[in-house]
């Protein structure tokens, strides 16, 4: 092999014989050496003049660390930005707090401790060991003890390395070489590739997972009923519609058709069923000046705002208009006439007929008769 | 002088320790009764911190042999003969409690017809709380530490001088049938003692309370002896800081253990903020008794919590000697701040006594005095216990 060397690993059978080979490497003055076992060894440590290690500050440090976050945290969301009463506690509650802030110091404690090991011994971003993968390390990790001493160590020569060893009496001796370095590109089409596929493939079985195969209906006991949906398929109807049509002839309640619907010059028309009292002059005086009025005016002359931007609405005050029965206008606002819309979706039948009354009332007002003064007098004395 | 061959040298304590332990005592003992005759409500208060305290130490060390036995420990043996000279207090138990016995009345407010009859509350509680059940669970309990106590140390003792294997394994399996025995009377004890002062007041932790309190005193006593004997050359010479370091660690594993204990009693009772429960730890906050709780805190939990966190307070033994005498008197003001304001309520004032230094010192006395005497008939080291070599082998 051309490959560097990382050191001379040798294989012990019992644990006496390994604490030996250390005490024998510390004191022949080997400074990196490490030795594997299958289990902790009691007085390994002090075998190898280990001092006591420092892994301890860093959990000290995260674990204070993380309880100062956590209570600093815990502080700000409930007591400071948004203060919350629960339970009718302070907003500070420190016992209460007390549990999360330990449960976080242990958990943010031990996760660090565990993480810096991990970048201390595999010395990150490496992500393997020259002892991975050799019959050494298989052979530690089950039911012998070894010790391997390192190149790097100022001490280290090979043959007087391996002659030291060889004293100990080892079992075996291997050779660790560094491994040869093998490159991964980050952005290799196959792994791009490979990466999608992950994706499709993962994405893909859980939804037909959990979207199908495991599907459990929630709460529908409101949305699924015995009942026909208006807007669903029936298999009850031959017609298969779900909504059914009312039988002919139905009408919807407080309806009451119009028989001369459509008709331009229809030729008889309903009469007012209205008497001209005081509270439907009102009401009709109402109704015309919100409806009618923006066209034919507050008088009826058709003088409103729009005379001369619209074909100009006509004066009710001419004859013609006059001749008409009452029905015959109440047969135009229901139906329209010329640019006039109909008006039977705004304004009720009852309002129609009294709109035709105070119609009737402006119609008289302009076209008054001498005796009329007679019995204006005649009112005014009462 | 034995002859052995693990290497013990057995020597006898000097005299002095006899000597000053009789003195302590002896002055425990006068002063006492003085305090008794004068004022005897107050010396029933004063003695039942005392009583509970030497209970905690004696029943606790018999804890700890049993553990020993029962978990197979091998590094603890040498220390195990300091165990059973503590519990050697235990037969002393049914003397010390008759005191108490005498001024039920002034301790225990469920003693009084008058009180008992205009509280549904204690007249519901009355079948367990009566004097005569009381004084059953008390000598009940006091009896059956006492035979634990003789199999363990003759089982221990016998071995000695026949070195038979057989009777570790006999202690073995009387451990096995004390552990629950233990768990049981320790629990009751505790309700019996300390809880019913309140008798209103009710926990379900308390048992474990007085528990924790009682395992960890004494192995601060057993820690403190140890080291005391071991530095004089009593002890085996093998014996060292790997040992100690042992120790320390449970040390330190009870201190939070008994805080984890506390604590979790203290917050759900905060937290369900019942009146029922709340009053109790109230009243603890009221006045001077809120000082005394916070040096609870500080005593029980935060100065052992710090000082024994690293390695070499572990390893090193003046700390550990220093940490153990704090423990105990630590252990001894927790029992202070249980009892004292349970006792001073509906008006009564509270006063410091000089009873409360008399008995603490007579206490001292006493274990001086039966640690003296035990040491001089027996050997310090269990010499033909069948794990002693493995003990002296061990390293962490």
């Amino acid at each position: 092999m051309d490959n560097k060397l990382f050191g001379l690993a040798a294989l012990f059978n019992t644990p006496d014989e390994i604490i030996k080979a250390a005490e024998a490497a510390k004191s022949a003055g080997y400074k990196k050496f490490d030795v594997n076992t299958p289990y902790p060894v009691h007085g390994m440590d002090k075998a190898m003049g280990l001092k006591p290690s420092t892994v301890g500050f860093v959990t000290l440090f995260f674990g204070f660390s993380a309880a100062a976050f956590i209570m600093f945290f815990m502080w700000w969301t409930l007591a400071s930005n948004y203060p919350l009463i629960i339970g009718g506690k302070p907003n500070f509650p420190l016992p209460a707090f007390i549990p999360i802030t330990f449960e976080t110091t242990v958990l943010i404690g031990s996760v660090a401790t565990f993480l810096s090991i991990i970048a201390l011994y595999f010395s990150l971003p490496t992500n393997s060991h020259p002892l991975h993968d050799s019959e050494y390390m298989k052979a530690v990790s089950t039911d012998k003890y070894g010790i391997v001493i390192e190149a790097e160590d100022p001490l280290f020569n090979k043959t007087q390395t391996d002659k030291f060893l060889r004293e100990l009496n080892p079992s075996s001796i291997e050779e660790i070489y560094y491994p040869e370095k093998i490159i991964y590109p980050l952005f290799a089409p196959k792994f791009i590739l490979f990466l999608v596929v992950v994706a499709i493939l993962v994405s893909g079985s859980t939804y037909v997972t959990l979207n199908t195969l495991l599907y459990v209906t929630p709460y529908d006991w409101m949305s699924v009923q015995d009942k026909v949906n208006p807007e669903s398929k029936s298999e009850f109807f031959s017609d298969g519609f779900g909504m059914r049509k009312p039988v002919a002839g139905t009408v919807a309640r407080g309806f009451i058709p119009y028989p001369y619907l459509g008709q331009a010059a229809p030729k008889e028309v309903l009469t007012n069923p209205l008497l001209p009292t005081e509270d439907v002059l009102a009401l009709g005086k109402r109704k015309f000046n919100t409806f009618c009025s923006p066209c034919h005016g507050y008088t009826a002359d058709g003088d409103s705002r729009l005379r001369g931007q619209f074909p100009s609405p006509p004066t009710l005050h001419t004859d013609k208009v006059r001749n008409y029965p009452d029905g015959m206008i109440y047969h135009i606002i229901t139906n329209g006439q010329n640019a006039m819309p109909s008006y039977a979706y705004q304004v009720s039948r009852e309002e129609r007929w009294a709109i035709i009354n105070y119609v009737r009332v402006l119609q008289r007002a302009k076209n008054a008769r001498p005796n009329d003064l007679v019995e204006i007098n005649k009112e005014s004395e009462k | 002088m034995t002859t052995n061959d693990s290497g013990y040298i057995r020597k006898d304590l000097p005299v002095k320790i006899g000597n000053i332990g009789m003195i302590l005592l002896a002055s425990g003992i006068i002063f006492g009764i003085f305090g008794f005759i004068t004022n005897p409500e107050r010396a029933a208060f004063s003695y039942l911190p005392t009583f509970m305290f030497l209970l905690s130490i004696s029943v606790g060390s018999l804890f700890w042999v049993a553990l020993e036995y029962l978990a197979g420990a091998e590094w603890s043996v040498p220390f195990r003969r300091v165990a059973e000279f503590l519990s050697t207090i235990i037969p002393l138990l049914i003397i010390l409690v008759i005191p108490l016995l005498m001024h039920m009345k002034d301790l225990f407010i469920w003693m009084n017809p008058v009180a008992v009859a205009s509280s549904k509350v204690l007249q519901g509680k009355e079948p367990y709380l009566n004097y005569s059940f009381f004084l059953i669970r008390v000598i009940g309990f006091c009896i059956i530490w006492v035979i634990f106590y003789f199999i363990f140390i003759r089982n221990s003792r016998k071995q000695d001088i026949t070195g038979e294997q057989g009777l570790t394994k006999n202690n073995v399996i009387f451990s096995g049938i004390f552990m629950p025995v233990f768990a049981y009377t320790i629990t009751f004890s505790a309700v019996d003692w300390l809880m019913s002062l309140a008798p209103l007041w009710f926990s379900t932790i308390f048992g474990a309370y007085l528990f924790s309190g009682a395992v960890w005193s004494s192995l601060a006593a057993i820690t403190f002896i140890s080291i005391k004997l071991k530095e004089n050359g009593y002890l085996h010479p093998k014996v060292n800081e790997n040992h100690y370091y042992s120790l320390g660690t449970l040390l330190f594993a009870f201190t939070v253990f008994w805080a984890y204990i506390a604590f979790s009693q203290y917050m759900l009772i905060w937290y369900a903020d019942l009146p029922e429960e709340s009053f109790w730890f109230l009243h603890r906050w009221t006045g001077g008794w809120s000082l005394l709780s916070i040096i609870v805190i500080i005593t029980h939990f935060i100065v052992p919590f710090g000082a024994l966190l690293s390695f070499p307070s572990k390893t090193n033994t003046g700390r550990l000697k220093f940490i153990s005498i704090w423990i105990l008197v630590a252990h001894y003001i927790d029992l202070y701040w249980l009892i004292m304001p349970s006792l001073y309520v509906n008006g009564k004032v509270y006063m410091f006594s000089w009873l409360d230094i008399v008995f603490p010192v007579g206490a001292v006395g006493l274990i001086m005095v039966v640690f003296n005497w035990s040491a001089r008939r027996y050997n310090l080291i269990p010499i033909r216990d069948p794990k002693l070599q493995k003990a002296f082998n061990f390293r962490i």
